[in-house]
């Protein structure tokens, strides 16, 4: 039992959860805090990553102007997408954002494909990276982390860290409570002689280029980008962290993305643990390997639901401070 | 199919000219040359596919031999050049043709080189084709696809119409975004492989039960689900979220009792094709399908326009609270229309198991193209949602024609975007839906 607490634990906290944590605390932004339903997050993850790779794979670019180059690749895909998009209703929103991730997707996969390489996905762009890193060889494992992932996790978790900070003074500011208000009540907003429009694109654009550091964390993971990594699924299940934390809350998507990780794992070993020996808990009949992650999933789907039924705020957020209950 | 038919048999007679006349000149050749010596002949025929295939006279053309030796050799009337090479080992040759002697009016096929250096063993007669005026091939075969195009195109939107219809009928009623709509196809799909394949049970039996037991299915999740989170006044954004936790727990336990394979039905997955017109090649079962399709199509569309109960579905899609206030059961009026459209994406998901196979991905692959077919129709109007879907199947389909065919969704969802930003309340939807 301690293997598969160690192994939950592990995968919580790593890159690839990190990956996701940040995306979840982009679309915290949009939905928790303006009250834009995003559907696109794994788009602006997508770009990111992309960007950083083909940049550095393809171009021989720096690290750093790789990573510029995502971070512009986010922001020019949110003005792209919310110039038209911004003005639609919330469920319309949804809908052209989730078509523009696939549109996107489909691109990355098909197209270019000297630069993207389809379905493979771009590769060779950890070396810079990797060469900064501080960890003596000594250091073998840390939790069973390796060095490479260790590295990346140490950055991440401070990316993270820095990002919650940077969120936390500016939903203080008078520019957050713009947001909020917006989610709120966007006539009222804009009859106190705010522009809206310009407030929600600077909502879009920040939370766009915080997913985009979402695809970098998870690029330099897997040290490989692929395009279907970057489907429709990724931003639901970014989402399904976001609620179960709780939106509107700074911590909401950090609490929510751990333990979903950590739960998700779990339950994996747990059912791994069932379903193997020579006399298994759970017959191969009813479960082999191959749907316990099905089974897993399923789990997802259903708390989800669960929780959007019965505690749309999540652990620690705020009923009160919800967009899910306007129209 | 009447032009390839002529393009096929005049390239198939200029391809006999063209060896006959190379057999002869080799002959001549060696005949010219003493048949002992040896050496290479180098020979072809130019001609002009924008030209009808007529042969090209007095083109240049150099032939330099494995010893470096060079010849030059120009077209006769018939198009036909040909240079002996004299020498016993054979070897590397390169022949190049001097596109400024091309006659006016004929040039090289683009991207198609000028030289070639092909090999050729002692004594082999070397046949050189030079590529000149467009591809004519190519350019028949694409045009001929466009009927068969139309044909897959417009069956596939009816198909995806029965869904587009349910999901714009429960939006219409209750408001709902339903994400999960497309693995309510997939339900159609499953049980239908259920009791065709695993029961063999015949085919018709297995769609009418997948139907009957959607029925059920919309029915249950109706009331198990939908009515109660209504009356507990959840937002309709909250009741989308539901929608696609919904979404995920259905795609996964398809996944979980298919183990993620792709499976085909047991009956009628190869009908045997029938040519009309050499247009296009269709089948009966296609025929049938689409036939029970616009039946079906056309029967809830009359029912929705001509009876009591269509009136009164139309009057809770318009304002629930007047409708209820005039005396109409609204719980009984959205509880009959998840069963209907849920029936309805059953018998989609029956259709489909067949061009998609049966895989709990079906969903997945067709909520999005729910959405542009509802979107561009118009959301919450029935006639919109027919002909929404018709244009997305014959837009998925001819657009394969210019792009390639892994980024043929893609063009749906762009035509979706750009309806939403240019006319958000669809071809036929009424504006104040938009809210």
């Amino acid at each position: 039992m301690i293997d598969v607490l160690q192994s939950a634990l592990h995968d919580a906290f790593s890159p690839i959860g990190l990956s996701f944590i940040l995306a979840a605390i982009g679309l915290n932004v949009h939905y928790g805090y303006t009250g834009l339903l995003n559907f696109g997050q794994a788009a602006f993850c997508a770009v990111g990553a992309y960007g950083m790779g083909v940049g550095i794979a393809s171009f021989d670019l720096p690290l750093a102007v790789g990573l510029l180059i995502g971070v512009a690749a986010a922001a020019v895909l949110a003005l792209i997408l919310g110039i038209p998009t911004l003005r639609l209703r919330a469920d319309y929103l949804a809908i052209a954002t989730i078509a523009a991730a696939e549109i996107l997707r489909l691109c990355f996969s098909a197209t270019y494909k000297e630069y993207f390489h389809a379905r493979d996905g771009v590769s060779g762009f950890t070396a810079g990276f990797r060469s900064l890193n501080p960890y003596p060889e000594s250091v073998d494992t840390v939790l069973t982390y390796n060095l490479d992932d260790l590295w990346v996790l140490t950055v991440g978790w401070i990316v993270v860290a820095l990002v919650c900070l940077y969120l936390w003074s500016q939903m203080r500011s008078p520019w957050g409570r713009v947001l909020k208000s917006i989610r709120e009540d966007e006539l009222a907003a804009q009859s106190l002689g705010k522009n809206v429009y310009g407030y929600k694109m600077q909502a879009l654009v920040l939370g766009g280029v915080i997913g985009a550091f979402g695809g970098f964390i998870g690029g330099l993971g897997l040290a490989s980008v692929q395009p279907d990594s970057f489907n429709t699924d990724f931003t639901f299940i970014a989402f399904t962290m976001l609620i179960l934390g709780g939106a509107a809350r700074i911590l909401g998507p950090v609490i929510g993305g751990v333990l979903f990780w950590f739960a998700l794992s779990f339950i994996g070993g747990v059912l791994g643990k069932l379903t193997s020996g020579d006399d298994p808990v759970i017959p191969p009949h009813v479960l082999d390997n191959q749907q316990l992650s099905s089974v897993r999933f399923m789990i997802v789907g259903l708390v989800l639901m669960l929780l959007m039924i019965y505690r749309p705020q999540g652990i620690i957020g705020d009923r009160k401070e919800l967009a899910i209950n306007e129209r | 199919m009447e032009l390839r038919r002529h393009v096929s048999m005049s390239l198939l007679v200029s391809l006999l000219i063209t060896a006959l006349l190379a057999l002869a000149g080799s002959t001549a050749a060696a005949a010219a040359h003493d048949e002992d010596k040896p050496g290479n002949l180098v020979t072809g025929q130019l001609k002009d596919t924008s030209n009808n295939g007529a042969p090209v006279e007095g083109v240049t053309i150099e032939v330099t031999g494995p010893d470096g030796q060079g010849y030059t050799a120009t077209s006769d009337a018939e198009g036909v050049w040909e240079v002996f090479v004299p020498g016993d080992s054979g070897g590397r040759f390169t022949v190049t043709i001097d596109e400024s002697s091309l006659p006016e009016g004929a040039s090289m096929r683009e991207g198609r080189p000028t030289t070639l250096t092909p090999t050729a063993l002692p004594n082999q007669t070397l046949r050189i084709n030079f590529d000149i005026g467009v591809d004519t091939r190519d350019v028949a075969t694409k045009w001929d696809q466009v009927p068969e195009k139309l044909y897959s195109g417009l069956l596939f939107g009816l198909m995806l119409a029965l869904g587009a219809l349910g999901l714009n009928m429960i939006f219409g009623t209750t408001g709902l975004t339903n994400f999960a709509h497309g693995e309510l196809i997939t339900f159609g799909a499953m049980a239908t492989y259920m009791f065709n394949a695993v029961f063999g049970w015949n085919f018709a039996m297995a769609g009418l039960m997948a139907v009957a037991l959607a029925a059920l299915f919309g029915w249950l999740q109706e009331t198990a689900l939908w009515r109660p989170l209504r009356h507990r006044g959840t937002g309709l954004i909250a009741m989308m979220i539901v929608s696609i936790g919904f979404q995920f727990l259905l795609r996964n336990l398809f996944q979980y009792f298919t183990e993620g394979r792709t499976e085909s039905y047991a009956d009628h997955t190869t009908p045997a094709g029938h040519d009309f017109n050499g247009w296009f090649t269709y089948s009966y079962r296609d025929l049938v399908l689409a036939g029970i399709a616009i039946l079906v199509l056309v029967g809830v569309t009359a029912g929705l326009s001509f009876t009591r109960l269509g009136r009164a579905t139309r009057a809770v899609a318009d304002n629930p609270a007047l409708a209820a206030a005039t005396g109409i059961d609204v719980d009984r009026v959205i509880k009959l229309v998840w069963i209907v459209g849920t029936a309805l994406a059953g018998l989609c998901g029956v259709f489909l198991g067949f061009s998609l196979q049966v895989t709990f991905q079906i969903g997945q692959l067709t909520l999005l193209l729910l959405f542009a077919a509802v979107c561009v129709g118009g959301l919450g109007s029935v006639w919109g949602a027919l002909i929404g879907s018709l244009l997305i199947g014959l837009l998925i389909e001819m657009s394969t024609l210019v792009i390639a065919s892994d980024l043929k969704n893609a063009g749906a969802m762009l035509l979706l975007i750009v309806v939403l930003l240019i006319r958000p309340q669809g071809l036929l939807g009424r504006k104040e839906r938009i809210g």
